[in-house]
């Protein structure tokens, strides 16, 4: 990848507090334009690593690189082409999510229009409602809308869905897609492995502070890793056939019978049973060595 | 719904004092909604005057010039008013940022473009606008009704000015220099609130300053707070009761250095330890 592309460059970072290292030696790009999910379970050190780049944390050793300058040294015009959705936001609220979006949006060159973004976000009924009166959820979209008010060209969203109910995360979703085709890069962190799988191009798998796999989303982990599974019950018993050719399979198993199998069904494996596997604590049921028959209990 | 126009409208800077007058309006907006500095930093002075007013109604506190008894609230009045300076800048800033710090706003505002200097600006603004409307309020209370009589001179006046624009500026400066002291927001009360009492206290703000014992005096006047009351005093109180003062006499020039001072040593000090986070090194 061409460096003049990337807007987001991490190499060898290594963040340690004391002996212990959080982040311990990981290292990838995004590019200009791109959405890159980094995937991993707590205390991995996504957070620590996405808080280096957004200049909150200093590190350790390594190289880190965001819009081509060192987020440790990070100027106002640099803020000024980033927008940050953080972790998590406990303000006092003091101001309606009208007042709250004209503020924040002055504080940028080119803002986005404010009634634009609270429809984007879904909070026109709640407009002139003190944010300290919203839901959870609410105020975590007044959050994303903070921090595209801006009209950042590298956007940092570190679990952005979280309480948001099925409908609002939809309409997240469909919002990301809307910045993605305006060329905005995204950074996304989340613990919703069919998010990353709708929203991201590629993804990142960090355990133990180090990256551990990167790609494109469906290519994470190697193609065996994406085998699909017969599934059929027989004589009682769940069994499972991880084959690239089902079809073949189905169609064995039919003739073997004589009848039509019970329970059966073709499963390819999500996003996050290969996460899973990925970050060593998959169920047995989806262990990637299978193309053999194995029986497990129903 | 979700669509974004694309296009960018201004592309100009906005400069440092234009988001600091912003602050500003953000800032006076958030403190009137909030209950909790309403009622113990904003309205505190007016309760306490008509507590000292009512209690000591029947108390002569000196005689003017004329021989018209000096009231209660009269006496306490220009109190009220350092009470007042130190409430609304150093409780109300030390406690204000401490919570900001901890709940999440300055870490959300450190990732904006927003410069460092708009902020202090939006809230200095904000102590000077409520400060001053609390000092009204203060004034216009005794006045109307506990009818207190006012200064008629212009320079009494300009003493009132310059002694709460001095006092009030420096208490919310050393109330951000403060605010870096309590570890978490949910402690900033605790630790914020005795240091402003034991300073009211011995400052004389409830107690007459006269009536404490001379030490006490010299130890209250190494802080601004004495100082804010004395100076009220000079501006408001009868000539006559100038002899109850250390040195008997007014003594603004000392207001001005020592309170001056603090204002120096206050910005000084928030320069070089204000960070919008603790970071972690």
């Amino acid at each position: 990848m061409d460096n003049h592309q990337s807007v987001v460059r991490v190499h060898e970072l290594v963040k340690r507090y004391g002996e212990r290292a959080v982040v311990d030696g990981a290292s990838f790009e995004i590019a200009r334009g791109e959405t890159f999910a980094l995937l991993g379970p707590n205390g991995a050190g996504k957070s620590t690593t996405i808080e280096i780049l957004e200049g909150y944390r200093d590190r350790t050793s390594g190289v880190a690189e965001v819009l081509g300058t060192d987020p440790g040294k990070g100027s106002l015009d640099w803020k000024r082409r980033l927008g940050i959705v953080l972790q998590s936001s406990g303000e006092t609220g003091n101001a309606t999510v009208r007042e709250q979006l004209r503020h924040f949006a002055r504080f940028y060159p080119a803002p986005r229009d404010v009634d634009e973004v609270i429809a984007a976000v879904g909070l026109e009924a709640q407009a002139g409602q003190l944010i300290r009166k919203l839901s959870g959820g609410q105020r975590r979209r007044v959050d994303v809308a903070l921090g595209i008010i801006g009209r950042p060209e590298l956007l940092f969203l570190d679990e952005p869905t979280t309480g948001f109910d099925p409908e609002a995360r939809r309409r997240f979703w469909d919002l990301i897609r809307s910045l993605k085709a305006e060329g905005t890069s995204i950074l996304l962190t989340t613990h919703y492995l069919d998010e990353a799988a709708q929203l991201a191009d590629r993804a990142g798998v960090i355990a133990g502070g180090s990256i551990v796999a990167i790609g494109a989303v469906h290519e994470l982990g190697g193609a065996e890793a994406w085998t699909p599974a017969v599934r059929w019950r027989e004589e009682g018993r769940m069994h499972e056939h991880r084959t690239t050719t089902p079809g073949a399979v189905v169609a064995a198993l039919q003739s073997r019978l004589g009848v039509e199998p019970q329970g059966l069904e073709i499963v390819r494996p999500t996003l996050e049973d290969v996460y899973l596997q990925l970050i060593g604590a998959a169920e047995p049921t989806t262990a990637p060595d299978a193309a053999t028959d194995r029986e497990v209990r129903s | 719904m979700t669509s974004l126009t694309a296009s960018a409208r201004r592309q100009q800077h906005p400069g440092a004092l234009a988001l600091g007058a912003a602050r500003i309006g953000y800032e006076v907006r958030a403190y009137f909604r909030q209950p909790d500095s309403v009622f113990f930093t904003f309205l505190f002075p007016v309760l306490l005057l008509t507590i000292f007013a009512t209690a000591f109604a029947e108390q002569e506190f000196g005689r003017d010039a004329d021989g018209e008894v000096v009231t209660a609230a009269a006496y306490y009045l220009p109190s009220m008013l350092a009470a007042g300076i130190l409430l609304s800048g150093l409780q109300n800033l030390a406690i204000d940022i401490a919570v900001e710090r901890g709940d999440g706003t300055l870490k959300r505002l450190a990732g904006t473009p927003l410069p460092v200097v708009s902020y202090f600006i939006g809230k200095l603004g904000q102590v000077l606008v409520t400060g001053a409307t609390q000092a009204v309020l203060v004034i216009g209370v005794a006045a109307i009704a506990f009818r207190v009589p006012l200064p008629t001179t212009p320079e009494a006046w300009l003493t009132v000015l310059w002694v709460f624009l001095l006092g009030v500026l420096t208490s919310a400066v050393l109330g951000i220099a403060l605010s870096r002291v309590p570890r978490s927001g949910k402690s900033a009360t605790a630790v914020v609130i005795p240091i402003v009492l034991v300073l009211q206290f011995v400052s004389g703000v409830y107690l007459q300053f006269s009536l404490l014992p001379e030490w006490l005096q010299s130890i209250a006047n190494v802080f601004p707070v004495a100082w804010a009351a004395h100076g009220m005093r000079a501006a408001l109180l009868p000539d006559t009761l100038a002899v109850l003062e250390q040195g008997e006499a007014w003594n603004l020039p000392g207001v001005a250095l020592v309170s001056g001072a603090w204002l120096v040593g206050g910005l000084v000090l928030c320069l070089l330890t204000f960070r919008w986070i603790r970071k972690d090194g």
